[in-house]
């Protein structure tokens, strides 16, 4: 066993996903299953080579330091289930 | 009781001075009403996609270069995972393991001994959005209010080694390390609108430990004050609780102004669960040698290389330079008066003396003070010149303060020319001597000093304004 019940719901938690308790056992074991599988990547020898964060061969797309337009005040707000004072209303940030 | 020693790192957040934010085009501006430079990026749409801010890279290698360190030529982003408010995505886009720029340091002098203070690294990452809380502090507020304006807005976050042992020496840290970032361009560097931002990692060990002790991690300090005062207080708050025989909590706290103290934030366990995987959404970003060399020839003069101009050049002291280079505003402002000036060291003087008093009387910064500095190097050159007394001067330095007029104009319309017409003050002269024929015996009998009393006397008769060396000349002249 990689991971542990304990594991799922820590991950869980940090993802704010509510696993029923019922689920636990089952999540546990395909956490396992993709871990187990992905160990098979492991036994590849890989002395020597680079680690490679991207797979595209390209590099340096920027932009200009130009501001354009984005969208307005009211269309930004449009998707807030709260506004208050001209901002997004969310509920108290510390416990 | 044991002596403690303590020891300081700082975390410094730079804001950018980019014209856009890091990953899309909005504005970066300050102050605008809340959630107007805002874009489906930067509010963490779905399917929105970031593309880099050339600028940013380009200020992250200035100043990674006017801090003596390595510039990583592989760069990536990565995702910091983490749910709070001030980010729509859920993620900050930012530099987990490779960061632009490795090593460095600052060089700090205190009460004339030196010390290198190691930058551990530098990497690029977005700012947050603003949380503004309904109540008066973030822990007694039932909700609060999200401004996306900030978001996004390029960051640099400067990691410095524990090398400090003192309140003063982090204080000196930052002074240089905002000084040099004034002076590459890089950053506002405007303490308290955020612009320029200070966590302090502290801890206290016993003298002669070999570990450091368990850290906490103030933030929210947001003047040169402030540090210096958290971290004073958190040193006698963990000198207390190990002295109590208790152990100090690795955690988070907040420098709470009002009351001089700082109160605990959130456990950081959980938090520093951040789950860093590469950015999938943007490339990787390759610096070679000729976009490095590039930048550190256009690397412009920094705090120390004008300290050493003005000592060597100026002829200014050393510590006197060092409150003029220490703000670039005012170091802009002395070169720009010495260019209509004869005399350098009267310039720093008047800086440092009437200026910098009027400066903190009205708590206003070089950029607002009302005399050009033309204007000031003239006024300097007419009292080298012997145009003005200094007494005069400060008159017409006063006058200078209320409106936009040459020293020399002033000069005229108060009336203060000197007199230099030798048959006007021969007149004043005269009157003088007939007045007071004690002090002409005295001096006939060989005391010299009795013309002090007599040049004296002609000046106050001509209200200041006769020209010294020719009143005493005359003197001599007529008493020989």
């Amino acid at each position: 066993m990689k991971v542990t019940v304990k594991d799922v719901e820590h991950i869980a938690g940090l993802s704010r996903l509510t696993i029923p308790e019922s689920e636990m056992e089952k999540f546990t074991e395909q956490f396992n299953q993709i871990l187990n599988y992905a160990d098979i990547l492991e036994k590849i020898d890989t002395e020597g080579i680079e680690p490679t964060p991207y797979v595209l061969p390209i590099s340096n797309a920027f932009r200009e330091d130009v501001p354009q337009p984005g969208v307005t005040h009211e269309e930004a707000l449009e998707n807030a289930p709260a506004v208050y004072n001209d901002g997004f209303k969310v509920p108290r940030v510390i416990e | 009781m044991t002596n403690y020693i303590t020891v300081i790192g700082l975390e410094v957040h730079a804001e950018l001075k980019t014209k856009t934010k890091a990953f899309c085009s909005c504005s970066t501006e300050f102050g605008s009403l809340p959630n107007t430079h805002v874009c489906p990026v930067c509010l963490g749409m779905p399917g929105a996609l970031p593309v880099l801010n050339k600028q940013v890279v380009e200020f992250a290698i200035r100043t990674g270069l006017a801090l003596g360190c390595d510039i990583q030529k592989f760069n990536k982003f990565d995702r910091k995972n983490y749910f709070y408010p001030d980010l729509a995505k859920n993620y900050q886009i930012s530099q987990f393991d490779q960061p632009i720029c490795l090593g460095g340091h600052i060089d700090i002098e205190i009460d004339g001994v030196p010390k290198r203070l190691g930058i551990t690294r530098i990497h690029m990452e977005e700012d947050a959005g603003k949380l503004n809380h309904s109540g008066a502090t973030i822990s007694t507020s039932d909700f609060s209010s999200v401004d996306y304006n900030r978001a996004g807005v390029p960051l640099l976050e400067i990691v410095s080694e524990p090398d400090m042992r003192s309140a003063e020496e982090a204080r000196a840290y930052m002074e240089q390390l905002k000084a040099i970032l004034e002076y590459i361009d890089v950053c506002d560097c405007k303490m308290q609108e955020g612009s320029l931002r200070c966590d302090a990692n502290i801890s206290i060990m016993p003298e002669g430990a070999k570990e450091f002790g368990t850290r906490a991690e103030i933030k929210n300090l947001n003047s040169f004050r402030a540090l210096v005062r958290a971290i004073e207080y958190e040193v006698e708050r963990q000198k207390a609780i190990l002295e109590d025989g208790g152990h100090v909590v690795q955690e988070t706290r907040t420098w709470d102004e009002a009351n001089g103290v700082t109160l605990s934030m959130r456990s950081k366990e959980e938090a520093h669960d951040y789950r860093y995987f590469p950015e999938p959404d943007l490339v990787p970003v390759e610096i070679d040698d000729a976009w490095i060399e590039r930048v550190r020839g256009e690397l412009p003069e920094l705090p120390a290389q004008r300290l050493e101009r003005l000592v060597e050049k100026h002829g200014l002291p050393k510590y006197d330079a060092s409150l003029i280079v220490a703000t670039k505003a005012m170091a802009d402002y002395f070169d720009a008066a010495c260019a209509n000036s004869k005399d350098d060291k009267a310039v720093s003087n008047w800086l440092l003396g009437d200026v910098s008093a009027y400066l903190n009387a009205e708590n206003i910064t070089i950029e607002q003070f009302p005399v050009k500095p033309e204007n000031l190097g003239e006024l300097v050159t007419l009292i080298k010149d012997g145009v003005l007394s200094s007494k005069l001067a400060k008159k017409v330095f006063a006058e200078m303060l209320k409106a936009d007029k040459t020293p020399k104009q002033l000069v005229k319309e108060l009336g203060l020319e000197q007199v230099s017409d030798e048959g006007a003050i021969a007149a004043i002269v005269d009157e003088v001597l007939a007045e007071n024929p004690q002090s002409v015996a005295d001096y006939k009998a060989g005391k010299d000093k009795a013309i002090g009393f007599l040049v004296g006397q002609v000046m106050k008769k001509s209200r200041g304004k006769a020209n010294p060396g020719m009143v005493n000349k005359l003197l001599k002249e007529k008493m020989q």
